[in-house]
């Protein structure tokens, strides 16, 4: 059997040889790496007809570095301190993800007090990513008020959370067994504050930027993608559910606190780049809705179980679970040997497989169009190399 | 479906495929490779089993037994069904058939897994690198990976 191995270069040539319907002649042009609509180091290739974009060829590996292989080396709990370098606006998303891998795999308990304060934390956090989503979003469509309107209201979030967890961006806070701090005495207080001044805020984002007809131009009938494609593309969180599909691991198989709490999940209709963004503004009501449910009664208890000074090993085997982070399905895979250490760790990242559905949306449209679509993708590069 | 009901329906599609015996936390089964195509087609079309989405595609290099075991997650939205199907190829020879053809992501997943562990993809219809650049020697995800940039473990 032989199996032929291409190069980017050999993909580029082959590409552009393929014969072309207009009488126009096609070209292609480097979007990236350093490109500020891309939010990031990623590169991608457009094969372009005029304004026209035929193909996107992303180019990865600019920000890559192999926390896999580095996880092979680390114990479990080193682990979690490497998870919220990638999708940075779901840092305490992605810690929780592998503490619940290794919860489930060494049979740690937790109690109500430990899944309320991490479903709480996590909400948040999905707030203002979303707030950040949002005002870039508005930033690539050519206005550049919401992104000060969603920073500035984002800051109030991470303040919040420096209080308890002591970082801005890079939070680490759930670990296995438990979170790693007790929450700040005024924690609850300021989140209650926090959620009376963001509704009215939320009705005003909608105002300025939802209600704009240039917006609904842009965004309304871009980058179409059905549910069908949606799925057989891997995308998984806002893409996802804007196609559509009600796939929300919160609803499907609660974790944490969420069988508990009432909420609804936002799917869209069309599944363009106006849907995705209008689930993310709905996310963010729905996500306030369930910290007014939990903030008033976090029970008292313990917030760390299990000791980190003791011995943590997974029974051999394979392990995998998985939580919706702000931007999709964060899967942690462990292949244990019973070791300290896994023996082969994966990451299923929902931006890797986001990103790919990219290539489905785009060629037909303009290369305005490509930008409000990566912009409705809301996507962290750093979560995409790993 | 339950576990038992799922692989005795599985193996009426396929023979080959059997339950595994390997520890692991989701219903899972093996297939050898030459009877791995048709399986994966199987499970995505069925009626009764309609695995529409491939959720995760790895691999892992278990360098002593001469093997690399492939992992393919599915999950099905109608049954809210997960199923994890397991292959080993020998480390010498590593090709498969690719499941792009079913499943989109899985050409973006089996690129990942050729850059990092050197598996061949058949049917792939654009195999190279992903990460790394293309003229990059070996592949860092083995276990017997050696470069000049690496530090030894526990330094």
């Amino acid at each position: 059997m032989n199996v032929h191995v291409s190069t980017l270069d050999e993909k580029t040539r082959s590409s552009l040889a393929i014969e072309s319907h207009s009488e126009t002649e096609e070209y292609f042009i480097n979007m990236g790496p350093q490109h500020p609509s891309t939010h990031g180091v990623l590169r991608l290739i457009l094969k372009l007809d005029g304004e026209t974009v035929r193909e996107v060829i992303p180019v990865l590996g600019y920000i890559h570095r192999s926390i896999e292989k580095i996880s092979e080396y680390s114990t479990y709990r080193q682990i979690v301190h490497l998870t919220d370098r990638m999708d940075y606006l779901s840092a305490i998303m992605n810690n929780w993800a592998v503490a619940r891998t290794v919860e489930k795999a060494a049979e740690i308990e937790t109690n109500e007090r430990i899944e309320s304060i991490r479903t709480i934390v996590s909400e948040l956090e999905r707030i203002h990513s979303h707030q950040l989503g949002w005002g870039v979003l508005g930033m690539d469509m050519g206005a550049f008020t919401p992104f000060l309107y969603g920073f500035r209201d984002r800051e109030m979030i991470t303040d919040i959370l420096e209080e308890t967890i002591g970082a801005r961006l890079t939070m680490n806070y759930i670990q296995p067994g438990g979170v790693m701090f007790d929450i700040h005495p005024d924690f609850v207080r300021k989140v209650k504050e926090y959620l009376a001044y963001f509704k009215p805020k939320l009705d005003e984002y909608e105002d300025l930027l939802s209600g704009n007809p240039i917006l609904q131009q842009r965004l309304r009938n871009v980058g179409i993608m059905d549910a069908e494609t949606a799925l057989s593309m891997g995308a998984t969180g806002p893409v996802l559910r804007a196609s559509r599909v009600p796939y929300d691991l919160r609803k499907i198989e609660p974790y944490g606190m969420y069988g508990e709490v009432e909420f609804r999940v936002a799917i869209g209709t069309a599944g363009d780049c106006w849907d995705r963004y209008y689930v993310r503004i709905e996310e963010m009501r729905q996500s306030m809705r369930i910290i007014e449910q939990l903030i008033d009664n976090i029970p008292e208890g313990k917030f760390l179980l299990k000791k980190p000074a003791a011995k943590l090993t997974i029974p051999e085997g394979r392990h995998y679970s998985q939580i919706e982070t702000a931007r999709g399905v964060l899967g942690f895979y462990i292949v244990s040997e019973g070791k300290e250490t896994p023996y082969r760790a994966y990451f299923r990242t929902p931006n890797f497989h986001n990103l790919w559905s990219l290539t489905a949306m785009a060629p037909g449209g303009r290369v305005g169009d490509l930008v409000a679509i990566i912009s409705s993708l809301d996507l962290v590069i750093p979560d995409i190399d790993r | 479906m339950e576990s038992e009901e799922l692989f005795q329906y599985i193996a009426s599609l396929e023979a080959a495929a059997r339950p595994s015996e390997k520890p692991s936390d989701l219903p899972t089964i093996e297939v050898p490779p030459e009877h791995f195509l048709s399986l994966m087609q199987q499970l995505r079309e069925d009626p009764r089993l309609y695995f529409n989405m491939l959720q995760v595609h790895t691999a892992v290099d278990w360098v002593k037994k001469g093997i690399f075991e492939l992992l393919y997650q599915l999950y099905s939205t109608k049954d809210r069904q997960s199923l994890r199907v397991l292959v080993e190829l020998p480390r010498e020879n590593p090709v498969i058939a690719s499941v792009c053809s079913i499943w989109r992501i899985a050409e973006w997943q089996e690129r990942e897994v050729y850059d990092f562990f050197g598996v061949l993809y058949e049917g792939h219809p654009d195999l190279r690198r992903l990460f790394l650049e293309d003229d990059w020697k070996g592949f860092p995800m083995r276990k017997d990976y050696e470069d000049d940039f690496m530090l030894e473990p526990g330094q």
